[in-house]
């Protein structure tokens, strides 16, 4: 089994496993950061692996696809919005509704379009490839672990770079970071809550519509009912892990990667039963939430020196 | 009653027609023959005293987690854990019912295992936060999956009947509770279903305990200064919560619509008892109405499509709309200031004619 783990193609499944986390993970923290919980994650994945697989199929194309399927998340993300911010609905709630919405949906459309009732394969959808870029796969180890993975794993990766250089280096950054921290504050200054969080929420839905994507175009080759499987909850789980940070966000989606690796293998040796190794990324979430609140907790006691 | 309350009211009317009427639209494109789907979904659960039955049946397991979910939402405790204290609920009920034999003994023995380990559930993210401060919504979306494991786990291979396959072994004819009307599999759970939805309204209404609670949902600042324990309201709201939720799937599971345990998947019910909460304004009294309408609302639904073709999924959109119809606050605001200031108005004149 040691010799399974410690392979490159191991680390590669961690990856592979970690991608859609790392996008849901990346929208929530980005959301967090502005004050918001975006429990519509898990709605917004789930309509985007149904229209990545459609659109890639309707223009032949899953460059085409993937931006379809981007700019709907985005507009979902700018629909919780208003509802949040104009109709003063409650967050959870509101975003409970579009999953709801989510689920009966996708099968809704999917039934219209292809006639199926659980799953797509009937409909001819285009993946996204799966690519080596040179030099890297010179790399001895991290090499073989990049090489051949899907393209949106390595768009995630570079999403943390990139969101992480938004947050922290832009103005526009600093403004999400502001309002999420003290909204009247931030609007004293001038800044306009509303239209922060509005952008905040659209990339959030912008970035869980490329995670939901890859489930469907990438991770698998066809949709299939409720695919998403609460990875939206578990991306909030992993953005509060990571103190809803870029970085933070990325090493949790990896530990839920490993866990989900690992069952994989577990499941072949039958050491233990599936039923217990499934558990695992819950259990590490849970312990790990708790862990994290804890230390925060008792830095913060030290702080005001009780 | 008051132009708030009566506003109240009224939008939730205007917001289900609404939904209704966006679903009907749906229907109308999708469908090859709509007035056929929707005659069914409207009229379809008249028709027959199974039909009836049905819907009754179905109203049971949302009333319990409905009224569980008007606990701990009454104290502003986003925990979603309820569905999975439904699950476990059910789990227990069915290790017990399997064993033991006497009748009476048995079905209560089966639902007071069923509601506390439910609440030792819904406890579990309540104590997380007490302890750690850690969200109780995250980790109650979290340990829903641990309850739906443990079960497989369990039906898998503890209480798993090896001749069946998903099952677990027989639950014995002593646990089961007793069918109310023949012809139907309407069971006696509807009335502990309605009992607990009025115990709950005493509770949250009529009690001191219950109106710290709803403080502290209101306002927990204010609350906390007003000499009440935050802790001691968010362990007794999520620990009567979750043994609702958890007893609520143990009469689902004594039931008669079950001879085993078969779920190996989360049935949903902790999901569903937000939209009734919803609808019943927190008030655990107005729950066994809101989940007649969703009961139903999904019977007619499945009837539509065992006989036309427009799938059942579509109930689940118009249940989305409702939710956000209901909860966004400015929705028919204006209106609501009009009633307002009229009734202020009405007032100020009788004052003035005085």
């Amino acid at each position: 089994m040691w010799n399974a783990i410690l392979s490159p193609d191991f680390f590669g499944a961690i990856l592979r496993a970690a991608t859609p986390i790392l996008f849901a993970t990346l929208a929530a923290a980005i959301a967090s950061k502005s004050g918001i919980t975006n429990m519509a994650l898990e709605g917004i994945m789930l309509f985007s692996a149904l229209f990545g697989v459609i659109f890639s199929s309707l223009t032949h194309s899953a460059w085409l696809g993937l931006v379809i399927t981007i700019a709907i998340g985005g507009l979902i993300g700018m629909v919780l919005a208003f509802f949040v911010l104009n109709l003063k609905t409650d967050e959870i709630l509101a975003a409970i509704a579009i999953n709801l919405v989510a689920t009966g949906g996708t099968v809704l459309i999917l039934v219209a379009f292809s006639g199926d009732r659980g799953v797509s394969s009937s409909i001819r959808s285009v993946s996204a490839p799966n690519i080596t870029i040179p030099l890297i796969d010179k790399i001895p180890f991290l090499g073989d672990v990049l090489s051949g993975q899907n393209v949106l794993t390595w768009l995630a990766l570079l999403a943390v770079l990139l969101l992480h250089l938004f947050l922290y280096k832009t103005p526009l950054g600093l403004s999400i970071r502001a309002v999420g921290e003290n909204k009247d504050a931030a609007e004293s200054v001038g800044i306009s809550s509303r239209k922060v969080q509005y952008i905040a929420l659209i990339i959030s839905g912008a970035l869980a519509a490329m995670g939901g994507f890859y489930l469907s175009g990438g991770y698998m080759n066809m949709f299939t009912k409720d695919m998403s499987g609460g990875r939206g909850f578990i991306a909030l789980a992993a953005a509060s892990m990571g103190g809803n940070t870029p970085v933070g966000g990325f090493l949790v989606s990896l530990l839920f990667g490993l866990a989900q690796a690992l069952a994989n293998i577990m499941q072949l040796t039958s050491l233990m039963p599936y039923e217990i190794i499934l558990m695992v990324p819950y259990l590490t979430t849970l312990i790990g939430l708790g862990v994290y609140y804890y230390a925060q907790k008792k830095k913060k006691e030290r702080l005001s020196g009780k | 009653m008051n132009s708030a309350k009566r506003f109240d009211i009224l939008r939730t009317v205007f917001s289900v027609l609404i939904a209704l009427a966006i679903s009907f639209a749906i229907i109308f494109v999708v469908s090859e023959q709509p007035v056929e789907a929707i005659k069914n979904l409207l009229i379809g659960p008249l028709t027959s005293k199974r039909n009836m039955g049905n819907v009754v049946e179905s109203m049971i397991p949302l009333i319990f987690t409905g009224t569980g979910v008007c606990i701990m939402f009454s104290a502003n405790q986003i925990n979603l854990a309820g569905e999975g204290a439904f699950h476990v609920g059910g789990l227990i009920a069915s290790c017990v019912a399997i064993k033991m034999t006497s009748a009476f003994v048995s079905p209560v023995a089966a639902l007071l295992c069923a509601g506390i380990v439910g609440a030792m559930f819904t406890a579990i993210p309540a104590i997380m936060k007490i302890g750690t401060t850690a969200n109780e919504l995250v980790s109650s979306l979290m340990i829903n999956y641990l309850a739906l494991y443990f079960g497989n786990y369990m039906l898998n291979n503890v209480i798993g009947d090896p001749k069946a396959s998903a099952a677990s072994y027989k639950l014995t004819e002593a646990s089961k509770l007793p069918v109310l009307v023949q012809g139907t599999r309407v069971h006696l759970g509807i009335l502990i279903a309605i009992g607990v939805a009025v115990l709950g309204y005493f509770f949250l209404y009529r009690t001191r305990t219950g109106y710290e609670l709803r403080l502290t949902g209101e306002n927990e600042e204010f609350a906390r200064y007003s000499g009440i324990s935050i802790v001691k309201v968010i362990l007794i709201s999520q620990l009567l919560g979750g043994f609702v939720a958890g007893l609520g799937g143990g009469v689902e599971m004594l039931s008669p619509i079950y001879a085993r345990f078969t779920w190996t998947s989360l049935l949903g019910y902790g999901w569903d008892a937000i939209i009734i909460c919803t609808l019943s304004r927190k008030n655990p009294l107005y729950t066994p109405f809101a989940a007649l309408f969703l009961a139903y609302l999904r019977t007619g639904a499945s009837i539509m499509a065992r006989r036309t073709d427009v799938t059942l999924e579509i109930v689940q959109i118009t249940q989305g709309i409702i939710i956000l119809l209901i909860v966004a606050e400015q929705f028919l605001s204006k209106y609501k200031h009009k009633l307002i200031a009229k009734e202020a108005k009405a007032a100020l004149k009788e004052e003035e004619a005085a």
